[in-house]
């Protein structure tokens, strides 16, 4: 019987590394990558809460965010393969047009 | 307890796999890995339902999607990394340092409220939970939860236009 504070701090090491790949590289698909791995983290500490309390809410909850991820996979490499059309980079720092 | 740390250390590495490829296909890959690990440890929390939607839509469509577009725009090379010639250390500018501490410092906080808090102990039902089988995942996402259920399908409606407009050629 693992305890859940184990799976806690799995989900939190996995978030961090998400955190870290989002913020030190500069490929966007890299940046996507961990932005999708940061959703499972969250996933696996509802999996996790939702065991610890006998409760079936976080598992709707998981169902929910792996809508969200999906939706938002769709859109997001939409928008990707679009600023490579036009920009021809996937190096986030190239595309500033933002930049006041 | 074995198979959770064979399982964690599968998911820890293949998570630095991913920040760490050069090229974007091997990251994918490690993806690929960290998804399966995390189903599998969706299977010891009793949650089997979960475990084979995170196979079918992680694995099976998320990740093949990331390789199709990475095959698409070619990312085999990568200019993420402008010149391979700088060593590892000249690469460590001042904005990664300060990503990765404050990525760091973020888990140090989660990890200290973890270990020095404690957990409430169940308030469910171990009849309503049922070994998490899909029956009763079923009857409490139709009941309780059928209009965020019902948004859910909007929302993915939504999106699938949204990338459909997006990638149309003018």
């Amino acid at each position: 019987m693992v305890p859940t504070t184990y799976y806690l701090i799995l989900s939190a090491i996995l978030f961090a590394l998400g955190v870290i790949g989002v913020l030190v590289r500069r490929n966007v698909l890299i940046i996507f990558m961990s932005v999708e791995m940061m959703l499972n983290a969250v996933n696996l500490t509802f999996a996790a809460l939702s065991k610890h309390f006998l409760s079936l809410n976080g598992q709707v909850f998981m169902l929910m965010a792996m809508v969200v991820a999906a939706a938002e996979v769709a859109v997001g490499l939409a928008i990707v393969m679009t600023v490579v059309r036009h920009r021809d980079t996937t190096n986030i720092e190239d595309v500033n047009l933002l930049k006041g | 307890m074995f198979l959770f740390i064979v399982f964690a250390l599968i998911a820890i590495v293949a998570g630095l796999g991913v920040i760490l490829s050069r090229k974007p296909v091997y990251s994918a890959l490690f993806l690929l890995v960290n998804f399966a690990t995390l189903a599998a440890l969706y299977i010891m929390l009793q949650a089997q339902f979960l475990a084979a939607v995170q196979i079918i839509v992680y694995a099976g469509a998320i990740v093949v999607l990331i390789l199709f577009v990475i095959m698409l725009i070619g990312g085999g090379e990568l200019r993420d990394i402008r010149d391979p010639n700088k060593t590892l250390l000249r690469r460590l500018t001042a904005p990664r340092v300060t990503g990765a501490v404050l990525a760091l410092l973020l888990l140090a906080a989660i990890g200290y409220g973890l270990i020095t808090g404690t957990l409430n102990s169940a308030s469910g039902s171990a009849a309503a939970f049922n070994n998490g089988s899909v029956q009763a995942i079923a009857s409490v996402l139709y009941t309780d939860y059928v209009l965020p259920f019902e948004l859910a399908s909007v929302l993915l409606l939504v999106g699938m236009i949204g990338a459909v407009v997006l990638a149309k050629n003018e």
